[in-house]
């Protein structure tokens, strides 16, 4: 049934490629034809082709800083909602609050996967990474703060104590009134 | 958003599915409370049998109950109980429709309808010295045209019209202290004599015209000797008393006023009779018992006046009153005690020798002697008399025989309960067999099925009463093993007959019973009664092999200072295991908090002469006792002189033989409350067994308060001596309640404070770090309940988290009372409709849960009410986050909410105590009410959150399981059918 889907998806039984980018002659089984330099053919295109690598590269970058302002306006959402679901405890504003929680954590876990298309060596990744880690923590850090606004953290002193049982006592007492 | 919506939607049908057990609805009644009739040690029985259709027996007992009951059957067809101070007298029948009752000391006459107790009239006949009451209703006696009912009481003499209980005349006989013993009306005459001894010194009789209670006649003579006090009549002219010594024997005629003393010394009448007699209050045909050297003596009273002793019978005789037979003849019944049986004997008055009818019934030794025999003719199919007798055991147990058979019995003895204990059941053993297992399955599923069927409202009647009976009949709970949500247990009651019985939680039916040899009468022990139960032995952990046991504390007479006795009973079997006594006496009962390698608790037990006794008396018990012995205190309170002391256990006692199991104490503090201005008339302590899950309550800003809780405090409440009479006795302004939370280790006072125009009686109790009492205020007119709670100050000041996380605090550290920790106590008091018999609350396993006051009201129910509507902290208008937290405005009333009755439409007679046990579930406590009725509930303060209840539907459960699967089955099939015809398209 893939296979089936696959075809159907691509639309074409065959093609041929006749365009021929690649550099290395090691990457293809049958050699190149007698007279044919490579390096010859580079050089005549390479103001073509680094003009076209410049514009890539640009291009990776503006996405990438795209992909790092991305969870800007996940998080004005985020606190719209958080807004919207009030401070009381009750299923709503935990499931709110646990994907604030989650999305950010999430996100962060695959830091490296976002911007994985944008990988360059002209490409400087840094600075929307760290961007990106930046929104995410800060919309963490909102979900964290909503949880405390839900009492769900235990930052008073009665989290700690209140399953604490009664002290023992040295002393014991017993007696009354006479049985009678 | 949507799979929130689909979560929230299946949590609310798991929430709907839970019921509130708050309330119960009507076919739950009987599904897991039950509830006994009772009606206590039979006093006095009359039978109604002729020309009535259900014959009956008309009784009234020890417990102020009249009943009625039935002959066949022994159950109750009408029952009464009076108030706790109208002792019943006299019982008898008038007009043969009316059963008169004569109670309070012959001031109140009562009438009640013999078919359906429902009162005719009531008198009171007011007068003036106590006196004995006495009862006469002539059989053929009419004034006007009333018939009338004789009553002696409070000094006068009363004729009464037995219709409609008006007073015909009244004639007061109390003149130079003559205490009449005797009404005699011999039949057809217009006399009626009324017959007593004035100052145990001269003996009177009055004759009195029934007509109009004119004094006819007063004859009255001195015996020099002095008498023994009580009058056996023989005849209607003929008594028979003792002089002051025991030693003489005097017959006293007194026919038309002529008064003769015939003189006898008891050791003439021929047998060897040694020792001082007694003479016992029979109604024999021309007969009398003495009991001289623990043996009655049958006396007969010859025309002539002389005595002629015919039998002397052992001292476990019972006798009845005499019996008029349709010859003009009088029967007696006898009986005698054998060996695992009792023997039966009817006797004519005229004849010892032989008897009407003689049978032999075999009877349990755990009912003891006979104590009272009634006995009833009927006239049998070949025209010769028969005999039924009516029998009331030691053990307070009546029974009914005829033809050499019981032919009911009932257990009347479980009226009269004074302590109660659970204990466990044995753990179920491996190894049930399949066949059960699948009988069990196949029922199990029938069950659900009906069980659904009810659910989805498609039950038949047949159906619908098939259910019910499967609910109150399941087999499951009235099981002999352990269960797992620990509902199951056993109930051990001491009863004031002496006898323990073990009651099964599930249906209330008698496990066994056991009457104490220790508690029954013997030479060593003359009154022996039964104090109070005691866990002797709970196991648990390693020791589960061995059965738990409890501690029955004995006396063997009223006096504080008699012998003690004590009995170690092992619950699963209800075998004594072990017994000691006649020993010290015993005061107080202190169990201490260790027990040793067998779990068995060690208990303190003080004397008069304030020496404690350590139990069990092993060497293990001792080396714990002398490691511990710093730390243990004792206090006693005595109420006539107001005093508390605190005492501590100090060295071995110094007796002539050395026992290294007593210990003198010595007195380390006392508190003594002026005399003048207070009385101590309630004591309050928390239970020791009583589970608390935290030191700590959080209130809605999120900060702690800390509880002070300690095993050893103590409510007193003091009222002004003067107010310690009924209510209404004295004015607001010279009355007032002080309460008072003591420690009684160090004797300090946490908590003093003052209700002015208060008074008792007070009722209260005391749980974790609070106390809930009930008093009448008189300025208010209105029943008052009040509540204090302590909190720890000391402890407040841990507030530093970062100490808190890493477990540097000393808030589980042991703690003393010496350290004296600065206490705080809230209070708040609130108006109550109800007064209140007795108090108790609710008890889980591990006191998480919130707490239940339970409370026995005057109308004889419980009902439950919750702990939050007694919270210090209720303020008019609560915060939204003290609303959000619980608390409830406040009202200067607590509210009585009808759904919250305990017992719903039931009534425990008599209601004396409630006990609370917990069960495993930790949302459960189990209720036990006992008075002359018993009640056994189960309560879940806060709703069964812990489980499902036994309503819930499994079938239906397990139907939408397997409908779900089937449907995402078909479902799936059907989307790849579809898949594939788009692809062939």
């Amino acid at each position: 049934m893939d296979k089936g889907k696959a075809v159907m998806g691509s639309g074409r039984r065959w093609a041929v490629e006749f365009t021929d980018n690649s550099t290395s002659p090691s990457s293809r089984d049958i050699p190149d034809p007698p007279g044919f330099t490579r390096g010859a053919h580079g050089q005549d295109e390479s103001t073509v082709s680094k003009q076209k690598k410049d514009a890539e590269a640009n291009w990776k970058a503006q996405k990438a800083w795209e992909v790092a302002q991305a969870p800007f306006k996940n998080l004005l959402m985020m606190g719209f909602m958080m807004w919207m679901s009030g401070s009381t405890v009750h299923l709503f504003s935990i499931g709110i609050t646990f994907s604030a929680l989650w999305q950010p954590i999430n996100a962060l876990r695959g830091v490296g996967k976002v911007f994985e298309p944008y990988k360059d060596n002209k490409v400087d990744l840094l600075a929307p990474k760290l961007a990106f880690i930046a929104l995410n923590l800060v919309g963490l850090g909102l979900g964290v703060w909503k949880l405390n606004t839900l009492g769900l953290l235990p930052t008073h002193v009665s989290d700690w104590v209140s399953s604490l049982p009664p002290a023992q006592e040295v002393e014991f007492s017993g007696g009354g009134i006479p049985l009678h | 958003m949507n799979m929130a919506i689909r979560v929230f939607l299946l949590l609310l049908i798991i929430f709907s599915s839970m019921y509130p057990t708050l309330c119960i609805y009507e076919d739950q009644v009987g599904h897991m409370d039950w509830h006994q009739q009772y009606i206590g040690k039979v006093k006095h029985a009359v039978f109604h049998t002729q020309k009535a259709a259900r014959k009956r027996v008309v009784v009234s007992t020890e417990e102020n109950v009249v009943a009625s009951l039935d002959l066949r059957r022994g159950e109750i067809f009408w029952r009464h109980v009076l108030g706790p101070k109208d002792v019943i007298d006299a019982l008898d029948i008038a007009l043969g429709k009316y059963v008169i009752t004569l109670s309070s000391g012959g001031t109140i006459l009562r009438a009640w309808n013999l078919p359906d107790g429902q009162m005719m009239w009531e008198s009171t006949l007011s007068g003036s010295t106590p006196s004995m009451s006495l009862l006469s209703i002539p059989t053929n006696l009419k004034i006007g045209k009333d018939d009338v009912v004789f009553v002696y009481g409070s000094g006068c003499l009363y004729a009464v019209a037995s219709i409609d209980g008006e007073v015909i005349w009244k004639k007061e006989l109390t003149s130079e202290g003559v205490h009449i013993q005797q009404l005699i009306y011999p039949d057809g005459t217009d006399i009626i004599y009324a017959v007593g001894l004035a100052g145990l010194a001269q003996f009177d009789a009055y004759q009195i015209n029934v007509k109009t209670g004119e004094l006819l006649k007063h004859s009255s003579m001195v015996f020099p000797a002095g008498f023994s006090g009580d009058l056996s009549f023989i005849t209607s002219d003929i008594a028979v008393t003792l002089d002051s010594t025991g030693s003489i024997l005097v017959a006293v005629h007194f026919q038309d006023g002529e008064i003769s003393f015939h003189q006898t010394q008891v050791s003439e009448l021929g047998w060897d009779f040694s020792g001082p007699a007694v003479l016992l209050l029979t109604k024999l045909p021309g007969m009398f018992a003495l009991e001289i050297n623990k043996s009655i003596v049958f006396i007969k009273v010859t025309n002539e006046g002389k005595l002629e002793v015919v039998d002397k019978l052992g001292q476990s005789t019972a006798v009845s009153e005499s019996l008029n037979l349709s010859e003009g003849q009088q029967a007696f019944g006898l009986i005698q005690r054998g060996d695992g049986k009792i023997i039966l004997s009817v006797k004519l008055g005229s004849d010892w020798t032989s008897n009407l009818l003689q049978e032999t019934i075999q009877m349990d030794y755990q009912r003891g002697n006979a104590h009272k025999v009634f006995i009833n003719t009927y006239v049998r199919t070949d025209r010769s008399n028969g005999f039924r007798a009516l029998i009331v055991m030691e053990d307070h147990s009546l029974f009914l025989l005829q033809q050499g058979e019981i032919v009911w019995s009932r257990e009347d003895g479980l009226a009269s309960i004074t302590d109660v204990m659970a204990s466990e059941l044995p753990v179920e053993k491996d190894g049930v067999s399949v066949a059960k297992v699948e009988h069990n399955l196949f029922e199990w599923l029938k069950g659900h099925l009906l069980k659904l069927k009810g659910t989805l409202m498609i039950a038949t009647p047949d159906d619908v009463a098939a259910i019910q009976k499967l609910r109150l009949q399941s087999s499951e709970k009235s099981k002999m093993t352990r269960d797992h949500n620990g509902f199951r247990k056993l109930l051990i009651v001491l009863t004031r007959a002496g006898k323990l019985f073990a009651l099964h939680t599930g249906d209330g039916r008698i496990v066994w019973s056991l009457f104490l040899d220790s508690l029954r009468k013997s030479e060593t022990c003359q009154n022996p009664r039964g104090l109070s139960l005691h866990q002797w032995q709970d196991p648990h952990h390693h020791v589960l092999d061995e059965n738990p046991s409890v501690l029955v504390v004995g006396r063997c007479d009223h006096s504080t200072d008699s012998p003690g006795v004590l009995s170690v009973v092992d619950t699963y079997t209800g075998q004594e295991r072990n017994h000691l006594g006649p020993t010290h006496s015993i005061t107080r009962v202190i169990p201490l908090p260790f027990t040793d390698s067998a779990e068995q608790r060690l208990h303190l037990l003080l004397d008069v002469n304030r020496q404690a006794h350590l139990y069990p008396r092993t060497t293990e018990a001792l080396d714990i006792f002398q490691r511990e012995l710093g730390n243990i205190y004792w206090y006693s309170a005595d109420v006539d002189k107001g005093i508390l002391k605190g005492h501590a256990v100090q060295n071995n006692c110094i007796l002539k033989i050395a026992d290294s199991y007593c210990f003198n104490t010595r007195d380390l503090w006392s508190i003594i409350l002026p005399s003048e201005s207070e009385k101590i008339i309630a004591t309050a302590t928390r239970n020791l067994n009583e589970a608390v899950h935290t030191q700590a309550k959080v209130t809605s800003d999120q900060e702690v308060m800390y509880k002070y809780i300690s095993k050893n405090l103590l409510f007193l409440a003091t009222v002004a001596p003067k107010a310690v009479g009924p209510i209404g006795s004295v004015t607001p302004e010279e009355s007032w309640l002080v309460v008072y939370v003591i420690d009684t280790v160090t004797g300090r006072i946490l908590h003093r404070m003052t209700h002015h125009g208060s008074q008792g009686p007070v009722q209260a109790v005391f749980s974790e770090n609070w106390v809930v009492y009930h008093y009448f205020n008189l300025k208010a007119h209105r029943y008052e309940m009040s509540v204090i709670e302590i909190y720890d100050q000391s402890r407040s000041d841990n507030k530093d988290i970062l100490k808190l996380l890493l477990g540097k605090h000393n808030l589980t550290s042991p703690i003393t009372a010496y350290s004296r920790p600065e206490v705080i106590a809230k209070s708040q008091s609130y108006f109550f409709t109800h007064s209140v018999k007795t108090l108790a609350v609710t008890s889980t396993a591990k006191g998480i849960t919130s707490k239940q006051l339970l409370l026995g009201t005057i109308g004889d129910q419980v009902l439950a009410l919750d702990k939050r509507f007694l919270d210090p902290r209720r303020t008019v208008n609560p915060t939204q986050a003290e609303k959000e937290e619980g608390i409830i405005p406040l009202t200067d009333s607590l509210p009585i909410i009808p759904q919250s009755y305990v017992t719903h439409a039931l009534k425990v007679e008599g209601l004396r105590g409630i006990a609370t046990v917990p069960a495993k579930l930790e949302s459960t406590t189990l209720v036990f009410a006992y008075g002359v009725d018993l009640f056994f509930t189960r309560l879940a303060p806060s709703r069964t959150y812990d489980s499902l209840t036994e309503d819930f539907s499994y079938a239906l459960l397990l139907i939408t399981i397997a409908a779900l699967v089937i449907a995402i089955f078909v479902t799936w099939i059907w989307s790849e059918k579809k898949e594939l015809q788009e692809k062939w398209r």
